[in-house]
């Protein structure tokens, strides 16, 4: 791959002081390029200021033409996942004081199609995560006449709470060595969705569920690297949902 | 032999791997026997053709080498399947794989037996 490198002189005056970094942005358009070249800018950043913010001001002041997937800014949307200095990382959550470089390169997700630039297509994980059935599964209904609403205890919530956190930002499937090769594979992200609502004390779509998982691209394709894991902005344990649904298939688990 | 073959690629992936644990901690289990064999006597002797050839004529140590063989090539023969298909994907490429090294590990079991046997029975 030939990555080729474009400065670009701000059309606003950025002061060079210890108060500025060179960020790094991949640009590639898919219809256009056969590969991705770098372009760099001058930013201006203070002690707060988040990898997003840096690229908005690009955006807003050098180049208009950066494409980039952002919404909520508080780590809550799951937009504006990237490659930050090589770690997959959410821009909006990941501080430029943190990093410990003047040096900030900004590249799209791997394991993903890109759109263009920093943008890339979502819609194969988004198919896994419909195919894992991401909803509580039972005959009856709280909403039916009669019925009341199903009790938990606190101890069948937290088998469940923090893989309820994903917020479908893909890090997880970016980090993944086993995506790399295996695009057939369902990744981390479905994985983990599927040990949600099998650990869920409401739910009777077990079964189901785990027929899905069971098969030659299923759970059984993940070496346990712990990337997925390593990465999630929100605590989400993945590599722990794969070994607790491995334990189910195995008998293990009831 | 065709409905044996559609058997093992019809089978669940949670059985396939149940058999590639279980293959794995038996080959282990064996080969720790084979191995503490060996040290009944010197390393060198042990590999002399006549001890060698005693260790086939012995029935119950040729059937635990039979057994080695075939948990050894199940287990090779499957892990060597699980890294081609995580190597490339297709329909084609896949079905090639799982016949492939189903027929390459009937070929081995099949090509090893006939050697325990043959040394058995005195032909070697």
């Amino acid at each position: 791959m030939v990555v080729e490198t474009i400065s670009k002189t701000p059309e606003v005056s950025v002061p060079i002081s210890s108060d500025s970094i060179i960020l790094r942005i991949s640009r590639f358009n898919s219809e256009t390029d056969s590969s991705p070249t770098f372009a760099e800018f001058k930013v201006p950043v203070q002690k707060w200021t988040t990898v997003l913010e840096a690229i908005l001001f690009v955006k807003q002041n050098l180049d208009h033409s950066v494409a980039v997937r952002y919404s909520c800014r508080q780590a809550s949307c799951g937009s504006c996942g990237m490659q930050i200095n090589g770690k997959p990382s959410l821009a909006c959550y990941t501080k430029i004081s943190e990093l410990n470089s003047n040096i900030v390169t900004v590249e799209p997700m791997h394991n993903f199609p890109i759109i263009r630039d920093l943008a890339v297509d979502f819609k194969q994980m988004f198919a896994t995560h419909k195919k894992m059935k991401p909803y509580i599964m039972r005959e009856d209904s709280e909403l039916t006449t009669g019925t009341k609403e199903f009790l938990q205890t606190p101890e069948d919530v937290e088998k469940y709470l923090q893989f309820s956190y994903c917020i479908k930002c893909g890090l997880c499937n970016s980090s993944c060595p086993t995506m790399a090769t295996d695009a057939s594979f369902i990744g981390p992200q479905g994985l983990a969705q599927a040990y949600r609502y099998v650990a869920d004390s409401r739910d009777d779509g077990k079964k189901e569920r785990l027929k899905i998982i069971d098969q030659s691209h299923g759970i059984w394709r993940c070496h346990f690297a712990g990337s997925c894991s390593h990465v999630c902005p929100k605590g989400v344990d993945p590599a722990m949902a794969i070994q607790l649904l491995r334990g189910y298939l195995l008998g293990f688990r009831k | 032999m065709a409905w044996q073959f559609y058997l093992v690629i019809k089978m669940r992936e949670s059985i396939i791997m149940k058999i590639h644990y279980g293959t794995a901690l038996g080959a282990v289990a064996l080969v720790a026997i084979h191995i503490l064999f060996r040290m009944t006597q010197n390393f060198s002797e042990s590999l002399q053709y006549q001890n060698v050839i005693a260790n086939y004529h012995l029935l119950p140590y040729a059937l635990m080498l039979e057994v080695v063989l075939i948990l050894l090539s199940v287990h090779g023969f499957n892990g060597l399947r699980v890294i081609l298909l995580e190597l490339k994907q297709g329909i084609m490429y896949e079905k090639m794989i799982n016949y492939g090294s189903i027929g390459a590990m009937a070929a081995l079991i099949a090509y090893g037996s006939r050697t325990i046997l043959m040394a058995g029975i005195g032909m070697s």
